[in-house]
């Protein structure tokens, strides 16, 4: 590692490691709308992250994805979600399946593998952004501790969201983003997942009177 | 006229139409002639890259070589089958009253988008739009697996999402990865994830960094195939879901799944010295035939039980592709299209038998034959050809993977026979009783459409005893293309 980082890197870096931190929160927040809120936080910060690389690198379709960035994780999806909570009348205490201080713990260990998963990568790289392709994989990995941990299916929702967003910060880190046209077709993806989830939500809460999927474990082999 | 644009544009315009129309008298027919328009146009697709060779469409964004025409052709061919046995399946289920006209309508329209985005996929050149589209198929399956609403069917497409939706996670962290080894070689342009690029450079792409995204890739996509330990989705969507549905997941979504990681493979080969990509694939896919092997006795839903035979023959494909050389890429490509047709004329089988008896149940079925012979028969020579009995052509292909694995790694051998005996006795043990058994069912409102059967086991049984020294050529220069 070189002794001087630019300004813009110490940034970005900055931006990440808010995106952890929000991913932790995330993992120990029990109310879901203040799970919506964080979420559309971390969208706004990894927006902010791809706009700082986007100025600094001068990449035309970086500034492209801190707006699609904008308008899908910090307005739109939000949104969606806000409207199925109040609609669906999801009551606000989330029930985690282990406490909350042991899934924290878990949570540190993660950062630690993903960290040591991402070293050789990161010394390949030679994007000014290199440094947060561990903190990408982390909370990747965070999402999906998450989505284990969790009872309501919205909330598992909001995981998968999350692990997106970790997905979209490691294809910045490592690259300077995907080629538009995937990224958009991403985006595509996600959107048409989370209304085709929305119908869902309506289904299984007529069927099961809640959105508990401990109401959806019948399904096994005997 | 071009054939590829046609293929891709009538699913797609005519998933729009049916959902405009609605449910009417004649919808089921629209479907199906939608599904024929795709399939003439497949197959002139397939005769042009026969004869002419590989061509690009739109630009450098889509690549038909030998090899994804050999998919695509067999893609359409079920998606039509299929729309014709689900015409007077659905009309049951309707009669039933497990369905509503708005639920036809959806399955419908999502039926002929599912086709789109297989499509897509399998004729993609970049490798982040394979992504898009393998989610997008993804998407529009999900609803039709809940289509019935039972609580049982909700369950199974909520874990069908998750779980797929995660693994899809992995695969887009392993394509992200890809990219980022592509990039160094071929700068940042939106060629370096064009396979076709990516080609003529694998010898260049970084090698570690290349290994990671191989099993980032295969464990992403071979969610989607049913590789197991993350196969445990597979077995509820298929059952749960209505059974066209269950036979074109089980006959062409696994299929385009498995095309993803080879098309990745061969990339995976070039970059990476030794034969990282193919043990792994052996590894996973040995794993994958003996757990759905010992899982298969314990069935009691027959639907069940066959999905978990698919999982099986997955793992044996897996199996063959991870050992690589013509031979056996020529067997798991031949195997791939025995599997496809058989298991989903099995399936179509099956739909009929529980629409008759009124369960899934397999303990609850029983004298298919007395009810209605064809049936009967349909789903006896269906389990024959799927357990691999000559002269059916899975016989073959077995027999070249299994001869092939005992001259190059007959370690393997014992594993593979020991996965192939448990199911061919659980499978059998099982379905003898309900063909031949005691009953009394009643008859079905509309007349079941027996031809996709008895033609898909026609072909099988054809390609078992003779294969077409075109379809040799043809299958000899697609095992070429996976090196």
């Amino acid at each position: 590692m070189s002794s001087a980082i630019p300004f813009s890197a110490q940034l970005i870096n900055l931006f990440a490691a808010v995106i952890l931190l929000l991913a932790f929160a995330m993992l120990a927040q029990r109310r879901i709308l203040a799970l919506v809120n964080l979420f559309a936080l971390q969208g706004l910060t990894l927006c902010l992250a791809t706009l700082v690389a986007a100025v600094t690198t001068s990449q035309v379709h970086l500034y492209y994805s801190a707006g699609l960035t904008f308008m899908l994780k910090v307005l739109l999806l939000p949104w969606i979600l806000h409207r199925l909570v109040r609609k669906l009348n999801v009551k606000s205490e989330v029930e985690a399946l282990i406490n909350i201080p042991t899934t924290m713990l878990v949570g540190i260990v993660l950062v630690m593998v993903a960290f040591n998963v991402a070293l050789p990568i990161s010394e390949l790289s030679h994007t000014i952004t290199r440094g947060t392709l561990g903190i990408a994989l982390a909370v990747v990995m965070l999402a999906f501790l998450m989505m284990i941990t969790r009872q309501k299916a919205i909330t598992q929702v909001v995981g998968f969201l999350s692990m997106e967003n970790g997905l979209f910060l490691a294809a910045t880190s490592a690259t300077y983003g995907m080629p538009m046209v995937v990224e958009l077709g991403i985006a595509l993806d996600v959107l048409v997942g989370v209304i085709i989830l929305g119908v869902f939500f309506f289904q299984i809460r007529d069927q099961f009177d809640s959105l508990d999927i401990r109401n959806m474990e019948q399904l096994k082999d005997n | 006229m071009d054939f590829f644009i046609l293929m891709l544009a009538i699913p797609l315009v005519s998933g729009a139409l049916l959902t405009v129309v609605g449910e009417r008298e004649w919808a089921p027919n629209l479907n199906i002639i939608a599904s024929l328009g795709t399939f003439a146009a497949a197959a002139g697709l397939t005769v042009e890259i026969i004869a002419n060779g590989p061509r690009f469409a739109f630009g450098e964004q889509f690549f038909i070589d030998s090899l994804n025409v050999f998919f695509v052709a067999l893609t359409a061919f079920v998606g039509l089958t299929t729309s014709i046995f689900s015409g007077p399946y659905m009309k049951n289920e309707r009669e039933h009253g497990k369905l509503s006209a708005p639920r036809l309508r959806l399955y419908k329209s999502m039926y002929q988008l599912f086709m789109f985005t297989m499509l897509a996929a399998l004729t993609t050149n970049n490798l982040g739009i394979l992504w898009v589209a393998m989610e997008a198929a993804t998407l529009t399956t999900v609803l039709l697996v809940s289509l019935y609403r039972t609580p049982a069917s909700l369950e199974a497409a909520w874990k069908y999402f998750i779980l797929c939706g995660v693994g899809i996670a992995q695969a887009l962290f392993g394509t992200i990865l890809l990219y980022f080894a592509a990039e160094r070689v071929l700068g940042e342009s939106g060629n370096a994830l064009l396979w076709t690029h990516l080609i003529d450079v694998k010898g260049q792409l970084e090698p570690t960094i290349m290994a990671l995204s191989f099993i980032f890739l295969l464990v992403g996509y071979g969610t989607k195939v049913g590789l197991a330990p993350l196969h445990n989705w597979l077995p509820d969507a298929h059952a749960e879901g209505p059974t066209p549905v269950s036979a074109v997941l089980s006959g062409l979504l696994l299929n385009v799944a498995l095309y993803a990681i080879l098309r990745c493979k061969v990339l995976a080969d070039g970059a990476i010295p030794g034969d990282f990509a193919g043990n792994l694939m052996m590894g996973f896919g040995l794993f994958t035939l003996l757990v759905a092997a010992f899982f298969l006795s314990r069935q009691k839903d027959v639907k069940r039980m066959f999905a978990y035979s698919s999982i099986e023959h997955m793992g044996l494909i897996t199996f063959a592709f991870g050992m690589g050389g013509p031979v056996a890429n020529f067997a798991g490509l031949l195997h791939m299209t025995m599997h496809s047709l058989t298991k989903s004329a099995i399936f179509f089988a099956v739909g009929h038998a529980t629409q008759k008896t009124g369960t899934q149940l397999m303990e609850n079925i029983r004298g298919l034959i007395k009810i209605n012979p064809l049936i009967g028969w349909g789903l006896m020579l269906g389990t024959l050809a799927i357990l691999g009995m000559p002269p059916f052509g899975v016989f073959a292909s077995e027999f070249m993977i299994l001869t092939h694995a005992m001259k190059y790694h007959p370690w393997a051998t014992p594993i593979l026979l020991l996965g192939l005996g448990v199911a061919f006795a659980a499978i059998f043990g099982k379905v003898q009783p309900m063909v031949f058994g005691e009953t009394e069912a009643k008859r079905l409102p509309h007349a079941p459409a027996i031809t996709p059967v008895f033609l898909h086991l026609g072909i099988v049984l054809m390609l078992g005893l003779y294969i077409p020294p075109y379809l040799t050529r043809w299958f000899h220069e697609a095992s070429r293309m996976l090196g």
